[in-house]
């Protein structure tokens, strides 16, 4: 787990600028220990900051990101650092500003498009799945489409059906896009600055539950490539395959688990495409056991998507059947008790992995 | 802001468009007084799109080509003449009815067929079809699908464009920044799509330089207008709402196009601002290939034949003295072979190698994007 392979930095020739980031081994990355602590959401201003300063392509637009300073604070400053021609307030017309930046991008601009909440992503599906994802294709390699789509996904606090939309099972199931989904300010800021300068749409999917974690993250500059989990813990009874908020829940779980001995694996696979999937094989090796945990519903989910992988790639090192732990296949309640039964929250997570670990 | 200010903002802003309406634009353009090289090329390019679409329902007919076909034939003032008012580096962008604006943007009818054809030499290598014609060396962003997508696209080719003058001082490429105009055409039926109207917000709000051009052929599908549009008569009007620059133009007459259509475009590239033009056309045939047309007469579409926008041309030239009868046949003869031509050397293209199928997906495919696919990069079509 500790060494990466070489990333392919081959571009398409329809592609104007070719450099991808240095990107280096997860050992060679700076330490994620340290007291330069900052919030969730001055991670990924800070990863939008560091790019705009360095190519003028970049821009940021959306609801409220420049003179409210962003509706979660998190471009706060920008408008001031960058001015009104990059930091760009939008009308509340999701199809409208998504299509507009769209073929900004085609011409070879680096739209950051922010949507306040990716549950107010439909609006624009037509041009985020249809446009974007498929327009190197359907031009025959012409036009690229390097963009970035960024917001709060999953359920925030309380805010009931239509506003807690995990967006990821949806559109994963499209190609030409790929997904990032950071679980923690370091990892949010190495995969911004990737999706950035990525000449494909990134979907980046961040939570408005995390917007205040603290971490360490480095003064110094890093990437983190795509297509590379993270192992946030070791452990020999089961492996937790997870991606952004629910990896917190199930290390909340394994602290719990530990405390009665049982010894878990956590595996953040930070991007859903690329998925990782050689790294959960490698853990499946050694634990025997998996328990997928993903915060979209479960009918045709990101987990069903990996447990299939896994069945077809390494059933033969199971030692049970692998399971997966989605939020409730129901509608997001308001209720605070129920909105929490209904996530993937840590004492269901405990309450599976000691259902399989003493199967 | 007062609410006087306003009220006086908005008499200023309708008067402005009224002016437009009146035929008072700032810059004056006489068709009258091209070269006789242009006016010829015009003929030449709109008698090209007729025969290449006479041909394209043949070979549809034939089974050749499949999918979803939308034939132009009608229509061929309204590419010709409005991409004869711009620059070859102003970017267009259109919907499914296509094939007219690849060819006046100047894609070689033999990409355009081969495209159709499903051939690695077609403008998109055969992935994109009838619906969807790119040309990147002739600034041509697609031929879109579905109903009103491209109408906030052309809003952000028009949004780059300023970014280029106003933030990155240069072209994308590295030349020297340039004041350039968007062409986005569309369709009667895109009028009652959302996403226009979001784009004509955001396009007069951010003044952002998108001409939307509407080929007003009547029919939205088989909805004819007054069916599918409020205030049918008066669409301009909607364009004033948003304060932009407009215009209800005749489509029939290439030589009217230029003299209304020119002004504006000046106008929008100058001040950055966007418009919409209200272009009223006829499509001689359905709506696709498989369109019954029931919904209208044959008297009707006669009607329209009679006013036909390559005779009116012809007529014109021929007045002028720059066209006899015995030119006229030799560029429709020298037409017919070219077209010939392209679907001979169309149908002699080898299809796409299987492995096709995975390329272009991703710029940069990286491992495991899929759990199946492995993808690769496309090999650059030798047409485009």
């Amino acid at each position: 787990m500790t060494t990466l392979p070489m990333i392919e930095t081959e571009i398409h020739p329809a592609v104007d600028n070719p450099a991808l980031p240095d990107f280096v081994s997860e050992s060679e990355l700076p330490s994620r220990d340290g007291d330069r602590v900052i919030q969730f959401r001055e991670a990924l201003r800070e990863a939008m900051s560091e790019e705009m300063r360095k190519d003028k392509r970049v821009f940021l637009l959306g609801e409220e990101v420049a003179q409210y300073s962003g509706a979660y604070k998190v471009s706060q400053g920008m408008l001031e650092e960058f001015g009104e021609e990059r930091i760009i307030d939008t009308p509340i017309s999701e199809n409208g500003f998504a299509g507009m930046a769209i073929s900004a991008a085609m011409m070879g601009l680096r739209p950051i498009v922010e949507f306040m909440s990716w549950s107010f992503s439909f609006v624009a599906a037509d041009p985020i799945l249809n446009n974007a994802p498929k327009m190197l294709y359907m031009s025959g390699g012409q036009f690229g489409c390097p963009i970035v789509f960024r917001g709060n996904d999953g359920a925030g606090g309380q805010l009931a059906s239509t506003h807690s939309w995990c967006v990821e099972a949806l559109y994963a199931n499209v190609p030409g896009l790929k997904m990032a989904i950071p679980s923690n300010p370091y990892d949010a800021k190495g995969l911004l600055k990737t999706a950035i300068n990525d000449p494909d749409p990134v979907f980046f999917l961040e939570s408005e539950r995390m917007l205040g974690d603290k971490a360490h993250v480095p003064e110094e500059e890093y990437y983190i490539p795509f297509g590379r989990a993270r192992l946030a813990r070791e452990g020999d009874a089961i492996t937790l395959v997870s991606f952004g908020r629910p990896v917190n829940f199930c290390l909340e779980a394994a602290e719990k688990l530990s405390a009665e001995g049982i010894e878990v694996d956590v595996l953040d696979m930070r991007t859903i495409r690329p998925l990782d999937i050689d790294s959960v094989i490698e853990r499946v090796k050694v634990t025997n056991k998996v328990l997928v945990v993903d915060q979209s519903w479960p009918f045709a989910s990101i987990a069903s998507e990996v447990v299939t992988q896994i069945c077809e790639r390494c059933f033969d090192w199971l030692d049970a059947p692998p399971q997966r732990l989605n939020t409730e296949d129901v509608p997001t309640p308001y209720a605070k008790g129920l909105e929490y039964n209904y996530l993937p929250n840590p004492d269901r997570i405990y309450a599976a992995v000691k259902a399989m670990v003493n199967a | 802001m007062t609410s006087a200010t306003v009220q006086s903002e908005q008499t200023m802003t309708t008067a402005k468009a009224d002016s437009q309406s009146a035929g008072l634009a700032p810059t004056a353009a006489n068709a009258a007084e091209l070269p006789k090289e242009t006016l010829l090329k015009w003929l030449y390019d709109m008698q090209l799109i007729r025969e290449f679409e006479n041909r394209t329902m043949q070979a549809y007919q034939q089974a050749k080509i499949g999918g979803f076909c939308h034939i132009y034939t009608g229509q061929e003032a309204c590419a010709v003449g409005t991409i004869g008012c711009v620059n070859h580096d102003d970017p267009v962008i259109t919907a499914y009815r296509d094939h007219g604006h690849a060819l006046a943007r100047g894609m070689t009818p033999e990409a355009c067929m081969a495209e159709m054809f499903g051939r690695i030499t077609g403008c998109a290598k055969g992935k994109g079809g009838s619906m969807h014609m790119f040309d990147r060396k002739n600034w041509l962003f697609g031929g879109h699908g579905i109903v009103s997508a491209q109408t906030p696209m052309g809003a952000g080719f028009a949004f780059a464009t300023k970014y280029e003058h106003e933030v990155l001082g240069k072209t994308l490429q590295g030349t020297e920044a340039k004041k350039k105009v968007t062409l986005c055409y569309m369709g009667d039926g895109a009028l009652d799509q959302g996403a226009f109207h979001e784009a004509q917000n955001i396009a007069a709000l951010w003044g952002l330089p998108v001409i939307y051009i509407l080929e007003n052929n009547g029919y939205s599908m088989g909805t004819a207008i007054h069916r599918h549009t409020a205030n049918a008569e008066n669409l301009t009007d909607r364009a004033k709402g948003y304060g932009m620059l407009t215009k209800k133009i005749d489509g029939l007459d290439i030589m009217n196009i230029y003299n209304e259509f020119k002004p504006i475009v000046d106008q929008c590239r100058e001040e950055s601002r966007p418009a919409f033009i209200d272009l009223k056309t006829y499509r001689y045939q359905g709506h696709s290939m498989s369109d019954p047309q029931k919904y209208r007469t044959k008297e009707e579409v006669d009607q329209y034949k009679d006013k036909d926008s390559i005779a009116k041309l012809v007529s014109d030239l021929m007045d002028k003295g720059w066209l006899s009868e015995d030119n006229w046949k030799d560029m429709q003869k020298d037409i017919r072979e070219i077209v010939r031509e392209a679907i001979d050397a169309a149908e002699a293209a080898p299809v796409p190698e299987d492995d096709e199928l995975f390329t272009d997906v991703y710029a940069n495919p990286e491992k495991n994007l899929s759990p199946t696919a492995t993808y690769s990069h496309g090999t650059k079509n030798p047409l485009m």
